[in-house]
């Protein structure tokens, strides 16, 4: 092992630290704030309100903040690297205003009956494949397509898709009114703990699955002609990235609503670090992504207790400011 | 193994969507040698490329290499026959020998994350081959176009080919470069015996080099030979419609081909 690859081992190791310990930070502040022994204590005697707190609130957000700031973070490397663009995130596509309005319309047509508790999470997700297809059937021609016009249309469908959910949220009661805006706002509250699971699963078969695509994206960032003589089957990749990258989407919208910024920053700050290579920026943006949601939580959490912020203010508020100051300072371009 | 239908191109038409470019060329070129197309632009010298490498969708005829239908080749497969370098190398953020490493894509497995020593040893060779091992560790963007297209051949060489494809490779070099470039090449074909097609602009480095010249108009071949049969200054006025005065140069015994502006033209 050279010297470089050595660096590069010890970035991925020191990620992940520095993710168990913002998670163990997560688990202790809050309304009431535990220290690290009493925290042992609380998982060993398992009873309690402490232990309710703890276990049944706490984890959970944690877990999904991980999973979910890993998801979103990881789609958006994948497109960024499909696309050559850096302005691309996983919003980009239409996928979160298709599934805002695949919500608003449940919300608003009282569709709860259908699925019950899941109902919100599943139209959310519908709403997000729905609207990623219908950008594919459109930008896809004769089997042939062009990446930017494929990015074009899905910003008109994002666009599109906003302006429904206006039409639709100025029509209805203050009720549901309330309801789509809260939802909108995201948030890892979530407590049913299967759907917690699911993404938590879903996100890392999903790093997995990235992996086998992290040669062909290092050869695509050599443009999509060159990747083909190499023997990259672009077609292939490009579709498959494309379906990966809304699933993970998608699925984190749908159980987390719109939280916004990771996807585009969390990529970017990773490549100033550790550079463009896709082998170790797959994994780095995934624990990076979970880091940034756990950190903007605690702050959404503890900030002005006790009561809560949306989580989406922090990530907006303190992942711009953070970005902006490390891209003028930093002389690589993007 | 038949050497001399070694790239053979038969009743070949191809195109972009609708619309057909190459209109039904057959050639075929033996093993080892060097390869020279020329053609005014928009005659279907790239487009041909593009079909050899299967980026083109509408394709008609067929292209064997050594016997194996390559319009039938898996991506990686091809990858490992054939490689090309273009007029630029597209310069990112990544080092030189990563650069050249990408040259084992088509040999890595699908989990195969890691290079092996032998991609590792691979790269080198060619690197030190090229005389770009003293970059290894610069970025791409730090080095100057000449540099970088001389990366580019190891990064070609690095995936072993039957066949190298050149398209203009010098079109954007000083003449040191365009040498350092064409020397290389000929070294490459001549003392590895690498079969070398390659699209060239300039009709004297044409002459220099190739021991065959096809020359395209309009999606056909206009006509194919050695340099003396093609280089005519009929042929360049036809084709490329151009006045020039085309002789054998005295010393290197090889056709050189004088371009004349009307101007000149008029008062001789």
């Amino acid at each position: 092992m050279s010297s470089k690859h050595i660096k590069q081992v010890f970035f991925i190791a020191i990620m992940f630290l520095l993710l168990i310990t913002v998670s163990l930070l997560a688990l202790s502040v809050g309304e009431i704030n535990f220290t690290p022994n009493e925290i042992l204590k609380i998982f060993k005697n398992q009873t309690g309100i402490e232990y309710m707190i703890i276990h049944n609130i706490r984890l959970p957000r944690i877990i999904l903040g991980i999973a979910v700031g890993g998801a979103l973070s990881l789609s958006g490397v994948l497109l960024q690297g499909v696309y050559r663009n850096p302005l691309v995130e996983p919003y980009t596509l239409g996928i979160s205003g298709g599934a805002s309005l695949g919500v608003a319309i449940t919300i608003i047509f009282n569709l709860s009956f259908v699925f019950g508790v899941y109902m919100l999470p599943v139209s959310g997700f519908i709403g997000a494949v729905a609207t990623t297809f219908l950008v594919y059937i459109l930008a896809v021609r004769k089997n042939y397509y062009n990446i930017n016009r494929m990015l074009l249309i899905g910003v008109m469908i994002s666009f599109m898709s906003s302006s429904t959910m206006m039409f639709l949220m100025s029509t209805t009661t203050a009720e549901n009114l309330n309801s789509i805006i809260f939802w909108i706002m995201g948030s890892l509250d979530e407590p049913n703990k299967i759907l917690v699971k699911a993404v938590f699963y879903i996100s890392l078969v999903g790093l997995a699955t990235s992996y086998l695509m992290a040669n062909p994206l290092n050869a695509l960032r050599l443009g999509e002609s060159k990747a083909k003589h190499l023997g990259v089957n672009t077609t292939f990749i490009i579709r498959a990235i494309f379906i990966l990258a809304s699933i993970l989407t998608g699925v984190s919208v749908s159980v987390a609503g719109v939280i916004g910024f990771v996807g585009l920053i969390i990529p970017h700050l990773m490549r100033l670090i550790i550079g463009s290579d896709f082998r170790l920026l797959l994994i780095s943006s995934f624990l990076g992504g979970g880091i940034f949601i756990l950190i903007s939580d605690i702050i959404a959490r503890t900030i002005i207790a006790p009561n809560e912020l949306p989580i989406g203010v922090i990530t907006g508020m303190i992942g711009g400011i953070v970005f902006i100051i490390v891209m003028s300072r930093s002389k690589i371009k993007i | 193994m038949d050497n001399k239908n070694f790239l053979k191109i038969e009743k070949l038409k191809s195109g972009y969507t609708d619309k057909f470019i190459i209109d039904n060329i057959s050639f075929d070129i033996s093993k080892g040698s060097f390869t020279g197309i020329i053609g005014p632009n928009g005659s279907g010298k790239t487009t041909l490329f593009k079909t050899i490498t299967g980026e083109l969708s509408l394709v008609k005829g067929s292209i064997y290499l050594n016997n194996n239908n390559i319009l039938k080749m898996q991506p990686k497969q091809k990858a490992q026959k054939i490689a090309i370098v273009t007029q630029t190398a597209d310069a990112v953020d990544i080092s030189v020998e990563d650069y050249v490493l990408m040259g084992r894509y088509p040999y890595k497995k699908k989990f195969q994350l890691f290079d092996t020593a032998e991609d590792l040893e691979l790269a080198h060779k060619f690197m030190k081959l090229t005389g770009v091992l003293r970059f290894k560790d610069k970025l791409m963007t730090e080095l100057s176009g000449g540099e970088q297209q001389l990366v580019a051949i190891a990064k070609a060489l690095a995936q072993e080919p039957e066949l190298l494809l050149l398209d203009e490779p010098t079109s954007h070099l000083d003449i040191s470069h365009q040498m350092q470039v064409l020397n290389l090449i000929q070294k490459l074909n001549e003392e590895y015996n690498l079969t070398v097609l390659m699209i060239i602009h300039d009709l004297n480095l044409a002459a220099e080099f190739c021991d065959f010249i096809i020359m395209l108009d309009q999606g056909k071949i206009y006509v194919k030979g050695t340099p003396e049969e093609v280089l005519t200054y009929k042929n360049i006025e036809e084709v490329f419609n151009a006045i020039v005065i085309t002789q054998e140069n005295r010393i290197t015994k090889k056709p050189s081909i004088l371009l004349v502006s009307d101007k000149t033209y008029k008062q001789i």
